[in-house]
């Protein structure tokens, strides 16, 4: 089986996610000004999550990987989540 | 040596994949234990977190970010045989490494300068929350700090690989597998930055 063909990608769409990234680092600096409570570090991990994914998508190549690539990568996030969730259990009801 | 030697692509990556992932789940330990202690104290969390400056974490970010735009073009240049242009990128990735970390030195220095480091007369003063804050975080900077050198490190190497030609535009896996660790690097300040440097209210 030949890889030799796997995608290429292009300067501009890796610009583009570029200035993607930073325009996201500035709304997460902005909005961390503004006191919304509990939300505040709700939003900053949600900005920080699509950053993460822009630049796993397309920084990691990860939108042109086989199906095994993404299906690993959401195993380790749900792991991920279980360990978080399952210490919170812990935690928030001790 | 003209005989074929077996490449697998697929392999080599989902490798690299493997081990960044046990890399997740190791920072994925500091922050539960952040989340856990921001739970316990989070006014003193503010308060401490208020004391580190916006520009430095800030000023990483986009030296991190940048950094990780010219690891992905590195990739682009070398397979469309720009190997000049490559080697350029990867020489400024290098470059925007010295500067995180000239950055993290003086931010550093002047934390330790005012009594906040592990173990300080200083630390022992102040709340238990602020002193959990600021011992977290050297821990995990500090965890990412050797990350940055380390990756530094393998960029360096690899461009010695692509100086020499034996990563080229037919055989790319391994600058692929160091560009995805220095992406790591990237990723984990991603969530940092917020975390430490943002939290104001």
């Amino acid at each position: 089986m030949s890889e030799q063909h796997e995608h290429i990608v292009s300067y501009k769409l890796f610009a583009i996610v570029w200035s993607a990234l930073l325009l996201l680092t500035g709304i997460t600096i902005w909005v961390a000004q503004y006191n919304l409570g509990a939300l505040n570090i709700w939003v900053a991990l949600a900005i920080a999550s699509l950053k993460s994914g822009l630049v796993v998508s397309f920084f990691m190549h990860m939108k042109y990987e086989q199906p095994l690539f993404k299906i690993a990568l959401i195993s380790t996030l749900v792991i991920l989540a279980i360990f978080i969730g399952f210490t919170f259990f812990d935690v928030l009801y001790r | 040596m003209s005989e074929h030697v077996h490449k697998d692509y697929t392999g080599a990556k989902f490798g690299m994949w493997l081990f960044l992932f046990t890399e997740v789940l190791l920072f994925g330990g500091l922050f539960v234990l952040y989340a856990v202690y921001l739970q316990r104290y989070p006014q003193e969390f503010i308060s401490a977190g208020s004391e580190l400056d916006v520009r430095f974490g800030g000023g990483n970010t986009l030296v991190l970010l940048t950094s990780s735009l010219f690891v992905a073009m590195s990739i682009t240049a070398l397979r469309r045989g720009q190997k000049t242009l490559c080697q350029g990128l990867l020489a400024g990735t290098i470059v925007s490494a010295a500067i995180f970390m000239v950055n993290k030195f003086f931010e550093w220095s002047a934390k330790i300068h005012h009594g906040i480091y592990p173990g300080s007369p200083h630390m022992s003063e102040i709340a238990p929350g602020e002193s959990v804050f600021f011992s977290i975080y050297y821990i995990t900077t500090g965890l990412h700090g050797i990350h940055v050198v380390v990756g530094a490190l393998i960029i360096a190497w690899t461009m010695f690989k692509i100086k020499a030609g034996s990563v080229n535009a037919g055989d790319w896996v391994v600058l692929e597998n160091a560009g995805l660790y220095w992406h790591l690097v990237d990723l984990i300040w991603i969530f940092i930055f917020p975390l430490y440097y943002l939290i104001l209210h």
